[in-house]
């Protein structure tokens, strides 16, 4: 990336990666993965590495991406799904024994597990 | 997104965050990128109004504008002393020498606190944005984050993060091709508690010993290798931009009048919903602890709650209507410090609990004066007779005694503030203490000098479970025989509580 040398060139970039994220939004199933220090300390590792097991196992390509703590430690490990053009709807306590049911009935099927769901992201946060 | 969303054609709805009462009285500045995007890449940053706050003030704005702004907020540092950070820059700005070093106090300690951590490794950027700006703002080129090694994850993506940075132009020479640069390193500490004094900070930077130095000169004349230096806390550096961006009028909307903006929590012990939390300041302890917390686990009772860390003081259940904010803490008779909360419930002694903060602190000083070094320990002392049943009657008043000298005569904050959990729990709780030097018993029933464990003979099956599971080999008794523990061989552990069946074992 070559250095970003005004402030036009920043709000360009900026709108830039603004439609970047609404397009892989619109056409990418999304999976994020809490993995601050709380997350992992409740097993974010081996719930990701499930994560990305079961995909392989069922031929599915979602993008895996990691973020730090939203403050519900308790809930922690957390796993967001964002379907294409779908909210992005958080899990809490997800073990890696909960992720096949969660690719099965919500991303394959469509229809969040609810008796394992916490909330949905708002998309102004 | 105030509605519930509708997920799905089958109507089906899940409520939005902004519904669920974890997150209903919350208002997220400094955390609001935390959870929502990836730390390791500047692009999601850049992408939700990253370094705009930056290229504004090096572009459209004078150091002095930015630093009028500032004090118009009137941001209040966030590490605990509360000291308006617009002022600070000013003092900075006003020294003449040269160089200047902005210094970031990563260096949190605090037992039980994560509010620091969780936006180093959350969103470093915006802890280098607030940075950079106040770097233009005093007139500095150059910057240190002091963040302890216990926090490997939060140094990785503050490495990958100064490393994006550089490579976009946001960090180095002419920054955003301005005349502005500006150049931040990272000094990882070793994890003493005092270092994070912001003068046995620089110390340490320095490549010294960790020990903090009598205060003036203020390290806005003389701090980093005796040059003007700026400190502040991870907190409200991550909040700088967001007041650049939106205005002093917007930041000091939120909150109360003396303490604008919001408080970030790390809410931990004995509630239902432990986490990292922002709110407004003024918000109730009550609220946090009930509404945001979800009440007391196991439907216990509340006690009490432990605010600032191991250096302030915790407040009883008539308190809990206290507004969250400096000034008012302070009057109830605790401290805002960093961000710790920690919530106790009834089966928690008083005594016990100070005592834990208390050995925290005095572990933790670093010798260098002796009303800390020789006090700590004293009172240690003092605590741990009246904890094992050992308490004389005229300790009450030998531990005002030490306290007030401690606080009187201390070099720094941990000396002066190490006396702070026990002067609260003394002064709320007197009776426990009371109870556990006159009567000699614990009313928690913690105290493990004070409390013996007794079976309840109506209800002892004699299983034999509780004498098989007992490593002291306190339990004696036959088979479908009532059992007797030896209460000169118990050592209190509660393994016998925990395996019997029949409740038949009691604590006095």
């Amino acid at each position: 990336m070559a250095k970003i040398e005004s402030v036009e060139a920043l709000k360009a970039f900026q709108q830039q990666q603004q439609q970047a994220h609404e397009q892989a939004r619109q056409e990418k199933v999304v999976i994020y993965v809490g993995a601050g220090t709380c997350g992992l300390a409740a097993g974010a590792g081996e719930t990701m590495e499930q994560i990305e097991l079961e995909l392989g196992k069922r031929n599915l390509t979602a993008e895996i991406t990691t973020v730090g703590c939203i403050g519900m430690c308790v809930r922690e490990p957390l796993v967001d799904v964002q379907l294409p053009n779908q909210p992005r709807i958080t899990y809490g306590n997800v073990k890696p024994d909960m992720v096949a049911r969660i690719i099965d009935e919500h991303i394959i099927g469509g229809k969040p597990v609810l008796e394992w769901v916490v909330g949905v992201v708002p998309q102004d946060w | 997104m105030e509605s519930p969303v509708e997920t799905q054609p089958n109507q089906v709805t899940i409520p939005s965050y902004t519904d669920l009462p974890f997150y209903r009285k919350q208002v997220r500045i400094a955390l609001r990128n935390c959870g929502i995007i990836n730390p390791e890449r500047i692009e999601e940053y850049i992408a939700r109004g990253g370094y705009l706050a930056l290229a504004k003030a090096i572009t459209e704005m004078t150091p002095d504008e930015v630093i009028s702004i500032m004090k118009d907020s009137k941001l209040r540092g966030r590490g605990g002393a509360g000291f308006v950070t617009g002022i600070k820059w000013e003092f900075a700005r006003r020294s003449m020498a040269k160089p200047k070093y902005v210094i970031c106090n990563a260096d949190e300690g605090d037992p039980g606190a994560f509010m620091d951590r969780s936006i180093l490794e959350g969103d470093p950027h915006s802890v280098i944005e607030g940075m950079a700006i106040a770097a233009y703002a005093i007139g500095s080129e150059e910057g240190y984050i002091y963040c302890r090694a216990e926090y490997p994850l939060a140094i990785a993506h503050l490495k990958i993060a100064i490393q994006q940075a550089r490579e976009f132009g946001f960090l180095g020479k002419n920054i955003l091709g301005t005349d502005f640069s500006f150049d931040l390193y990272i000094k990882e500490g070793a994890g003493a508690f005092v270092c994070g004094e912001e003068t046995a900070l620089m110390a340490s930077i320095e490549g010294r010993r960790g020990e903090p130095r009598p205060r003036p000169p203020f390290p806005a004349v003389s701090g980093l290798w005796n040059k003007p230096s700026n400190v502040n806390n991870v907190k409200s550096y991550a909040m700088a931009p967001q007041i650049i961006l939106n205005g002093a009028e917007w930041f000091a909307s939120i909150g109360t009048e003396n303490s604008p903006g919001t408080a970030i929590f790390a809410l931990t012990g004995k509630v239902n919903n432990t986490g990292l939390i922002e709110v407004p300041m003024g918000t109730t302890l009550r609220e946090i602890i009930y509404d945001i917390g979800g009440g007391i686990l196991g439907g216990k009772q509340f006690k009490a709650v432990q605010t600032g860390g191991p250096l302030g003081g915790c407040l009883p259940v008539e308190a809990l209507d206290t507004p969250v904010d400096f000034d008012s803490l302070v009057q109830a008779g605790a401290t805002m410090g960093s961000g710790g909360m920690i919530v106790v419930d009834e089966d928690t002694c008083m005594v016990e609990f100070a005592k834990y903060f208390l050995t925290f602190a005095s572990a933790e000083s670093c010798g260098k004066c002796v009303p800390c070094r020789i006090g700590g320990r004293r009172l240690l002392e003092v605590l741990t007779r009246i904890s094992k049943g050992e308490g004389k009657p005229e300790d009450l008043d030998e531990i005002e005694y030490i306290s007030r000298n401690m606080k009187e005569a201390s070099l720094c904050a941990l000396g002066q503030l190490t006396p702070g959990p026990v002067m609260a729990s003394l002064r709320f709780f007197r009776s426990e203490y009371e109870a556990h030097i006159y009567d000699k018993k614990c009313p928690a029933k913690v105290c493990r000098g004070l409390i013996t464990y007794k079976v309840i003979e109506e209800n002892c099956t004699g299983c034999m479970v509780c004498k098989r599971n007992c490593p002291a080999g306190a339990i004696s008794g036959e088979k479908r025989q009532v059992h007797y523990i030896d209460p000169n061989i118990c050592e209190r552990c509660g393994i016998c509580i925990e395996v019997c069946k029949f409740d038949a074992i009691m604590v006095e």
